[in-house]
Order: structure tokens, then sequence, then C-alpha cells
């Protein structure tokens, strides 16, 4: 049952100084280290083009399971995120590697189609191998106050998952507000959301600080309520690694150490591996490489 | 192949590393001498007296004490300099030299923050973006006005008071400085400034920006010292006009000693602020609103939120969330980048907060202390919160001046209202609530120099500050702050 009772209200202004003040600890040595690892293993590496090909799709699975093999003790990267349509190839060229597969569905990026056509995309994803869907929430119906329509639809969509992962990607550059993203939040963790996700990375602004804050106050609320824990995905616009460590220095002091894990928090990216990986070059070898000298794929 | 990270079976944790800020580039004499009329000049007193850093107990430099010569010296160059030079040239040069002082400041910016923190024990993080920044603004917006005056003050004569003596504390030693000097100059007063004795070294430094900006001889004169120092400036006949900041005992000894003179008198003294919590609050920013308004430079802040009152209805989540996020605040170093809670200004001052401290167990109001570790040397205090107080709590009518908050809970709008206002100071409040008219109410029936609304511990050189009761008289900052160095007709 939906209970939109009792929801905080957001004051933007005190949200942002939030973020100046943690975006003001400084991230050094071991720490860095540290938390470059994290942020690696934390990566939905994502592709999501009209001009995919499976063989592109492939070079991204190899990149997601081999980062840099010159840099020894990395972590792979924790999914590799798709459309349903290379679900199996990437499945395939991932083969036992713990990677999972993470496919967008529900008539991604807008969302705007029959309940009937989103059930049919998440149930192709999900029976081409998907360990994970990333929906998007029908936001037109959101704003325009139909808080049950959107309830509704994540909780039959979670059921048609099964024991896939469901990502909500909430398109928060479209809500406007601050409270927008708190309310939205509420309902889809209610419905039964494993994640929350900002941004299909399809619109601008995808994600920000302070739409991601916003979302982890919910998260915890909803931890301190109900005992449950949801995830967090920051998607679209994290590039580098100054960004991810912000990111996690966010997280870190919102919701603690156990969130600290690719279990609970994700960074949808496409560039942001390849910049970790410089950063990595640089701790180990003290001078910055050269672009050229990192895999492009 | 890379190897996939597993769930963790024990929480992530990430203990920062220390981020230093270089104290290489500053430099520091190992003893100071008093600024008089322009030159660094050896005490009469022959006296010395150690300045040490907080956060290592090491002395850092000797300072002058000056006696009443010294003090008389210091008069004598500030009216002879006020006489021959400062009220001669014209208020647009006058606010050029402001402008210059401003400037040199904002260049050497670093190493004044660094010194800030070395000396009083306040996070680097403060003392960079906070202190020195608005220190400079200070001058900044006071030397725009120097040429001004007379739209300031439409319809009326005006004139400086002459000879202005000020006395400030330790909690934000440039920082005060400048609210003292920069409306002095700009309204056409010469000065006679006395640091507090923890913190000489900023104003010492400040002595030397005066040099460096070719101020005249004698309009800025800058004296180290102790209590008798003070005393005696207060007691000398020179200066028309007297500025003090720091506690209420001291400010009604003031106004005791120039009572039948016509000096003029101007006060911010001690406060105990209410920071009030609606139910309708935005509550993930109140709490940062808390934490902002106590421990904000280890809660030695006259205008600190430190009485909380939080709607029943919503206490026990505040209380759980601000015990949380205390947890997540760094004591230690202060010159470290990372710390949110540096050094107690001193041995004084932090037995003063532990005598509080005992206090409210004494009183059994139930307490609550960050599991932090404290540095082994040095003088810290962890964050502390009292729940269950009641207004007749000594914890909750004293000034503690400290990281100590105490909290009380209310039900109705005029309960919260009747408590804020029953005590004697009223420097500052903070409201909070998404609903504008309750904003409008209160800030209307609280009793205070300040009610910050939906932030706190806010300032701005356009903004007036200043207290009611006995948390002083006269504002400093703003137009306001402008009448309390000028006679007007």
């Amino acid at each position: 049952m939906l209970d939109l009772s009792n929801i905080p209200v957001i004051d933007q202004v005190g949200v942002e100084e939030r973020i100046a003040r943690l975006n003001s600890r400084s991230i050094k040595k071991e720490s860095k280290l540290q938390g470059l690892h994290l942020a690696l293993s934390m990566i939905d590496l994502t592709t999501l083009e009209g001009k995919d090909t499976a063989g592109k799709v492939r070079q991204m699975c190899y990149k997601a399971m081999h980062p840099a093999d010159d840099i020894p003790g990395l972590p792979t990267v924790a999914a590799v995120c798709v459309y349903p349509n290379h679900v199996k190839t990437a499945k395939t060229a991932l083969g036992n590697s713990g990677i999972n597969v993470a496919s967008v569905a529900t008539a991604f990026p807008s969302g705007n189609s029959s309940l009937k056509v989103k059930l049919a995309d998440t149930k192709l994803a999900i029976d081409n191998g998907a360990d994970e869907i990333d929906m998007v929430i029908s936001r037109g119906e959101f704003l325009s106050g139909n808080s049950k329509f959107v309830y509704d639809e994540i909780a039959t969509i979670k059921e048609a998952c099964g024991n896939a992962r469901l990502k909500v990607i909430f398109e928060t550059g479209e809500l406007s507000t601050l409270d927008n993203i708190r309310l939205v939040s509420e309902i889809a963790m209610q419905a039964g959301a494993d994640f929350i996700k900002t941004s299909t990375g399809k619109i601008q602004p995808a994600a920000t600080m302070p739409v991601t804050l916003v979302m982890l106050h919910a998260i915890k609320d909803y931890h301190e309520k109900t005992g449950k824990m949801v995830g967090m995905k920051p998607a679209g616009g994290i590039s580098t690694s100054k960004q991810a460590l912000q990111y996690l220095v966010m997280l870190y002091e919102t919701l603690g150490g156990a969130w600290m894990t690719n279990e609970w928090f994700r960074f949808g990216a496409s560039s942001l591996a390849n910049d970790i990986l410089l950063q990595l070059h640089k701790e180990q070898s003290g001078v910055y490489y050269s672009g050229d000298y990192i895999s492009k794929d | 192949m890379a190897k996939k990270i597993k769930e963790q079976v024990q929480p992530f944790t990430w203990s920062y590393a220390p981020a230093l800020e270089s104290k290489d580039h500053i430099q520091l004499k190992q003893q100071y001498e008093l600024f008089i009329n322009g030159r660094f000049v050896k005490p009469n007193s022959g006296k010395y007296f150690d300045t040490i850093n907080p956060s290592t107990e090491q002395v850092i430099a000797k300072v002058a004490d000056a006696n009443p010569k010294d003090v008389d010296s210091a008069m004598m160059a500030a009216k002879n300099a006020y006489d021959k030079t400062w009220s001669k040239i014209s208020a647009k040069e006058r606010g050029k030299y402001i402008f210059r002082i401003a400037r040199i400041i904002q260049e050497r910016a670093r190493e004044f923050a660094v010194i800030e923190s070395i000396d009083g024990g306040k996070p680097i993080r403060e003392s960079r973006d906070i202190d020195i920044p608005l220190a400079a603004n200070h001058f900044f917006y006071y030397a725009g006005w120097a040429d001004k005056l007379q739209y300031a003050f439409p319809n009326q004569q005006i004139k400086p008071h002459g000879v202005a003596a000020q006395i400030i504390p330790w909690n934000f030693p440039l920082l005060m400085a400048a609210w003292k000097i920069a409306p002095a100059l700009a309204t056409g007063n010469t000065v006679v400034l006395k640091p507090a004795e923890t913190t000489p070294l900023t104003a010492m430094k400040l002595a030397e920006v005066m040099q460096e900006a070719d101020l005249p001889p004698g309009v800025v004169n800058i004296i180290s010292g102790q209590k008798a120092t003070g005393a005696a400036m207060v007691q000398h006949p020179i200066p028309n006009k007297i500025a003090f900041t720091g506690s209420t005992a001291v400010g009604k000894w003031i106004q005791n000693e120039i009572a039948g003179t016509d000096k003029k008198l101007s006060l911010e003294l001690g406060g105990k602020g209410a920071n009030i919590i609606f139910a309708d609050a935005a509550l993930d920013q109140a709490i940062e609103g808390i934490i902002n308004g106590i421990f904000f430079n280890q809660g030695h802040v006259c205008c600190a939120g430190s009485r909380l009152f939080v709607q029943e209805s919503v206490a026990d989540i505040v209380v759980k969330k601000l015990k949380q996020r205390m947890e997540t605040l760094i004591i230690g170093d202060p010159l470290d980048k990372q710390t949110d809670i540096g050094a107690i200004n001193s041995k004084v001052q932090l037995d003063k907060i532990n005598h509080y401290i005992k206090l409210g167990i004494k009183e059994e109001a139930s307490m609550y202390q960050s599991s932090c570790a404290l540095p082994s040397k040095g003088f810290f205090c962890k964050p502390t919160l009292f729940m269950h107080t009641s207004q007749s709590h000594r914890i909750v009518q004293e000034e503690i001046f400290g990281p100590v908050l105490a909290i009380q809970t209310f039900r109705t709008i005029e309960e919260v209202i009747e408590k804020a206002n029953n005590i004697p100071y009223g420097l500052s409040a903070g409201v909070w609530t998404d609903k504008g008219s309750k904003i409008f109410n209160l800030t209307q029936k609280l009793k205070a120099g300040v009610v910050w609304a939906n932030t706190f511990n806010k300032f701005d050189p356009a903004s007036p500050f200043g207290g009611y009761k006995e948390s002083g008289f006269g504002r400093e900052g703003g137009v306001h702050g402008l009448a309390a160095y000028l006679q007007q007709f």
C-alpha cells in the first residue's frame, strides 16, 4: 500500500551548502587509491546508442573484465549496461566472470508506451539473461500527480523481474524540484525498487550531487523505517575520478560503510573508468600517461 | 582477469588520509613588539608573554605585554594622527587606504589562514573559507562607504568621534579586528586596538599590512597585552569611543568605568542562541544547521545556536539524525583540511567547558558525545549533546562557549517563543520551517539581534550584527556599523 504521509520537504539552498561542505574533503594518498578501486568496482559500464553493434558490446565486455591488465590487483567493473537486444551478446562475452548484465527496459529512455509493451520489453531482457533491469518511470504521469500509477507500474515490472534486481530511473532532469525527487524516491522504494537511479543519460542535466544527496537521504529514512536497504545509482555526467570520489564521500558520510560496495552503489558511466585508470596509472608511476595509453573500448 | 569484488561482510571503512596545509610559506618572528605610530616598538614594560598553539601546547612566539605607559603612547599617537593627518585628508583618500588594506589581506590570505589556525586552533577549512575572506570583505565593504557617508545619513551632519579604543576577543581574531578597524577608518576615526592575549598573531600581522599599505603613522595602533592593558585603554582619557567584543561581565565593568564620561560605547557580548526546529522543516538540512550552529569554530561563537528547541513530534528523529551526523565530524589537527572541529582555544576555556559538561551530568541531563578519539596532546573537546534539559538547567541558562548543545522540546509556537526569550541574552536565533508566515511571525517576536531563517551562522559585511539585552548594544556591519563610529547632529 502506497503511503505518502510524512515525506519531509527539501530545502535546496541547504542541500547545496551540504554538497559544498562535502566537496571540501580532500581525498589523497591511500584513501584516494582505496576510493578509486572502489569506484571502479561500482561502475556499470554503459553503451546505450542506436548504433550499438554486437562487436562494440563484446569489446566493452572485455574491457569490463580487463580494465587495465598492466595494473595489478584491479577489480572488474560491476556490470555492463546495454539495450535488451544486446543482452545475449554481453552475457556470452562475460561468461562466468561474475560481472552482471544490466539491461534498460520499459520503453527506455522516454517510457512513453503502454504497460503491455513495457512488460514485453522487460521480459525480452530477462529471457535473454539480464541480471539487472534498469526501468524508466512514466514522468508524465508522475508530474500530473498520478503517484499511484507510477507506484503500480513499478510494482508490476518488479514482479516481472523475478530474481533480477530492479533499478528504477527517475530521469531527475525532467522532475524539476528536489521535493519531487524525494517524493518519487519514496514511491519507487515502496513499490519494491532494489536501486533508485537518477537518469537515463539522454537528458541534461543527468546525475547531480544535490539530486543524489536527496535520494540518499530518502534511502536512509526508508532503511530506518523498514530495515530494508535500497541501492543508489547516479548515472550520466560523472566522468572524472574527482567527481567519483566526491560522490563516494557523500555516500560514506550519508549512508555509511554498509553502502560502500557495488551491491548497493553504482555509477552509470561510460568514460569514468578510463579516467580512474589514468589516475591509478599516475599513482603507480608518479606521472600522468597520455590518454593514448588507455584503451577506448 | 581482474578479480571481482564480492559483497563485503565487514562494512567498508574509509579513513581519509590527512591533508595537511603546508606552513612553509608563513613567516613568524620569535618575538612581537607593539605597533605604535607606524613602527614596531619594544614595550615600556619590558615584559612579554607566550602565545601558544592550542593543538600542540607549544609556544609559537613571545608577544609584548603593553603596560599603561605603552597604552598612553599608543593613545597619543592615535590622537596626534587624528588631529594632524587623518582628519585632514579627503574621504576619497581614506577609502583608497582601506581598499589597499583589503587587497593586501586578500593577497596574503593563505598566510593569514594558516597563522589563524596555528594560534587559535580553528580548522583551516574555516579560517581559509570564512575568517580571512570575510575579513577582507569587511575592509572592501567599508572602503566603499568612506566617501559616501552623506548618502548613509541624509540630512544630517556627521563627524567622527576621534580616537577609538577597540578590544577584541579570541574567537575570530582577524575577523573581529576587521569588524572594528574597517568602519572606524572609513568614518575618519583613528584606532588603538588590542587583540586577545591568546590570539595576538594575526593582529600583529595585520600591523605589517598597515605598514605595507603606507597608512599614515598612528592611524592604526595595535598593542598586545592582557587584562590590565585593556583596562588601561578603557580608563585612558583620550579615546572618545570604546568598542568591545567579549564577555558580558567585562562589558558591564567597562560601562561602569566610563559612566560619567562622554565616551561613546558599543558592546558585543555573550549569547545563548535559540535554534528552533519546527516539525514542518526540511529536517535533513536543519540537521546541518544545528551542526553549523553549535560546532562551527568549536562552539566559540557568541551567536552560536547553543539552545536547541525541537518540536515534539520530530524530536526523536531529529536527535537520532543529529547523533549520526555527529559521528561523521572529524576532530583533530586544525591544519588538516579534513578537520571539522579543531582545538579549544586555551586551557582556561577547555576547563570552563569541562566544568559545564560535569555540571550537565550532575544536573542529570542525558549526555551524548560522538565516539571519536581525541588527539593525545592539545586542548580538545568532543562534540557534546545534552538531552532532556529544561529552562532551569544552568547548562541551558549560561553561555558555555564550546561544542556543547542543550536540547529541549516544545509543543506550541507560544511556548517556544516564551522559552527562547526567557534568557538574559539576545544575540541570535534560528527558525527552521517550510512556512514563510511562521518565519515572519517568529522574527518579530524573538528578542535577538539576528534571526536566521532556514540557515545559521551566516555573516556578510552588508548585514548588521549585534545584540539585545545583555548581549550588548550598537551594531557592526552594514550602514548601521557606520553609525557606531559617527556623531550625528
